[in-house]
């Protein structure tokens, strides 16, 4: 199939595009002016790549995952280790993109909001690779639930500033990063750590994930000789996803799988499925699908997994969704719980809690696919910032 | 001649600027809206803006975030919106543009919200978060009712794209007078002046100037270039503080009487 989204005005179908206050539109502009003059210049692909190497120590293993596609008795599961690569999640490879394309466009302070504190640690981490200041914008609620990862940031030289508007969450984060964008945006580079955003912002940030899908497709070829039967990943925002999902979608005969947060059911109404349980509708500078009320006001979302609780997610994915490319399921915050310790257990492997959401949608399927049918997962991260989280979930303390 | 035409070219016989005095819808509730229209009105305001409250306003800084929760608390809907708006419009002629973000807009469907606008007498719409490039999906449907878009320009906005966008304005022009959200850093009148003469021009319609402006003196200084003053988190803060007061209206009514004082030439 033929697909070139997004169009030359930022728009995947219905979706995406540009909305955002005047003062920022030049900056965007510049931005996208500046990210098309790179994207096709080898030289800076050549410096992204060294880093990605050298740095964050890719090509990330694909591992296949024996004891877990034994006891699930199904489909062959083989994991893309992002959670190996330095910082411990699949976010540094987007923040090693835009910092030298940051620094190319002569920018001396980058920003960024977070959600789980993984693409905060991920920018003041390469803010310290290149010695730029770096301020982060984190909901008061998540610097509780993510403290370890607030520290990490503050150790790493960013300045973590805490947003106590709205639901004092990922959404409320990105709010406030874009206000001081709009006050700094003459020498300040907002580092945006999903594939939202007004454009080119979903289109870059796919570009810089979508090394996890070029590896993983060459890597499954290596190893099995063929495609896999699906792709699976969780969404928040959904950059891991569709740095999976890119490159095979293409590839018709490969399932494209996003897995959202149910948090405590849909039919409660405490739960981040914005395109299981959303409508389209426009936030933080372009049009996706959203959760949000009748009069168009946006939605808090829930679920125990701080990057995914937010209430929209990448216009890229609402149009997958829409042309039915791409599924898209959600799990409990519970059924994510079980799928933590699942992995934890027979593959010592402990995921990040957005990563358990796949992981719980692959122990759902496996067992009813054939044996020699395959299931790629995007292990996107680590959980070890998810341990209190966890022992607070199992009525441990610590 | 349009409402907002008409009161512009009065103020120019008069060589006045006018005062856009500018509040949250539903803040503290939609009856106290009604009130304080009749109350700006009454005391010198020659536009009212009405902001449409939405959950994440993400040009505005703490005052009108805080006003638009307020809204919203209330009850406040789109909707509600242009119900306040048709009272006022039995009883006043003062043009009333409503100025908000896109989504609420969106969401109630853009054909009906142009005709029902129109319909409650509506005289413009500025939505923050709707730039030119994406204005296409909204203008033909506001255009075949004839509601007014309102162009935002800031100081980030380069000459070239200043005419572009200034030719096509419509309404008025909204000069934002600094980089920042709204009620977070005072106006230098002197480091827009030129920004501003320019662009009056670039224009076929009124330039106002809004963002910092927050005392009489304000006004006075940036009336003495802009065709227009527009005042908004001062005015939102008295309404804050003072919102179930007996006095509210009264301490509006000095404090917009003051601002008027600045517009006259």
């Amino acid at each position: 199939m033929s697909y070139e989204y997004p169009d030359a005005r930022g728009h995947f179908g219905q979706y995406g595009g540009r909305y955002v206050a005047e003062t920022l539109m030049p900056a965007l502009l510049e931005l996208e002016q500046a990210y098309v003059e790179v994207r096709n210049d080898p030289e800076f692909q050549k410096e992204v790549d060294y880093y990605l190497n050298h740095y964050v120590g890719r090509p990330s293993p694909l591992y296949f995952a024996e004891r877990l596609t034994a006891e699930l008795g199904g489909a062959k599961v083989y994991l893309k280790r992002e959670d190996l690569n330095h910082t411990g999640a699949h976010k540094v490879n987007n923040t090693v993109g835009q910092i030298l394309l940051a620094r190319r466009m002569g920018k001396k302070k980058v920003i960024a909001e977070t959600g789980a504190g993984q693409h905060g640690v991920a920018t003041a981490t390469v803010a310290a690779l290149f010695g730029m200041e770096c301020e982060i914008f984190m909901g008061t609620e998540d610097i509780r639930r993510q403290s370890l990862n607030v520290f990490r940031m503050k150790l790493l030289g960013a300045k973590v500033t805490g947003v106590t508007s709205g639901t004092a969450t990922l959404k409320d984060a990105m709010n406030d990063a874009l206000r001081h964008w709009v006050a700094h945006v003459r020498d300040t580079f907002y580092v945006i750590g999903t594939v939202a955003g007004p454009h080119p912002y979903p289109m870059m940030v796919r570009d810089f994930q979508a090394v996890i899908g070029i590896e993983a497709k060459e890597q499954i070829l290596a190893a099995e000789g063929c495609l896999p039967d699906v792709a699976v990943a969780c969404i928040g925002g959904g950059s891991n996803a569709i740095g999976l999902f890119y490159p095979f979608i293409g590839d018709s005969q490969v399932g494209l799988l996003g897995v959202e947060a149910a948090g405590l059911g849909i039919e409660t109404g405490k739960h981040a499925a914005s395109l299981g349980a959303g409508s389209p509708g426009v936030l933080h500078g372009n049009k996706t699908s959203l959760l949000q009320d009748a009069d168009g006001q946006i939605q808090h979302a829930h679920s125990i997994s701080a990057g995914l609780d937010y209430p929209g997610v990448g216009p890229e994915h609402a149009h997958l969704h829409d042309i039915k490319r791409a599924c898209y399921v959600a799990v409990t915050d519970d059924e994510a719980l079980a799928a933590f310790r699942k992995l934890t257990e027979i593959e010592g492997i402990i995921p990040a809690l957005e990563t358990a959401h796949a992981i719980a949608q692959v122990i759902k399927m496996a067992p009813s696919m054939s044996p020699d049918q395959i299931i790629l997962v995007c292990l996107s991260g680590r959980g070890d910032k998810d341990i209190n989280t966890v022992a607070q979930a199992m009525k441990v303390e610590l | 001649m349009s409402r907002l035409q008409h009161t512009f070219a009065e103020l120019n016989k008069r060589g006045e600027a006018a005062l856009i005095p500018f509040i949250t819808a539903g803040d503290p509730s939609p009856q106290r809206t009604l009130d304080l229209i009749r109350t700006l009105a009454a005391a010198g305001a020659d536009v009212i803006e009405l902001g449409v409250p939405f959950s994440d306003p993400m040009a505005d800084g703490p005052t009108i975030q805080a006003a638009s929760e307020r809204a919203l608390a209330a009850g406040t809907t789109l909707k509600t919106v242009l119900d306040i708006v048709a009272q006022a419009r039995r009883e006043l002629q003062i043009p009333l543009v409503l100025m908000g973000y896109y989504n609420p807009v969106f969401r109630y469907g853009v054909e009906c919200f142009a005709r029902d606008a129109m319909a409650a007498g509506v005289d413009g719409l500025l939505l923050v978060d709707l730039p030119p490039e994406e204005m296409a999906e909204i203008k033909p449907m506001t255009d075949a009712v004839g509601l007014p878009l309102i162009t935002l320009l800031a100081p980030t906005t380069p000459l070239e794209r200043a005419k572009r966008l200034a030719a096509a304005a419509e309404g008025y022009i909204y000069y934002v007078s600094m980089t920042g959200v709204t009620g977070t850093q005072a106006v230098s009148p002197a480091a827009i002046r030129d920004a501003v003469v320019q662009l009056k021009t670039l224009a076929q319609v009124p330039v106002a100037v809004g963002f910092g402006i927050t005392t009489a003196a304000d006004v006075q200084a940036v009336a003495e270039f802009a065709d227009a003053v527009v005042v908004g988190s001062a005015l939102v803060r008295i309404i804050g503080e003072h919102g179930s007061d007996e006095g509210l209206l009264d301490k509006v009514a000095a404090f917009t009487g003051s601002l008027k004082q600045g517009c006259k030439k």
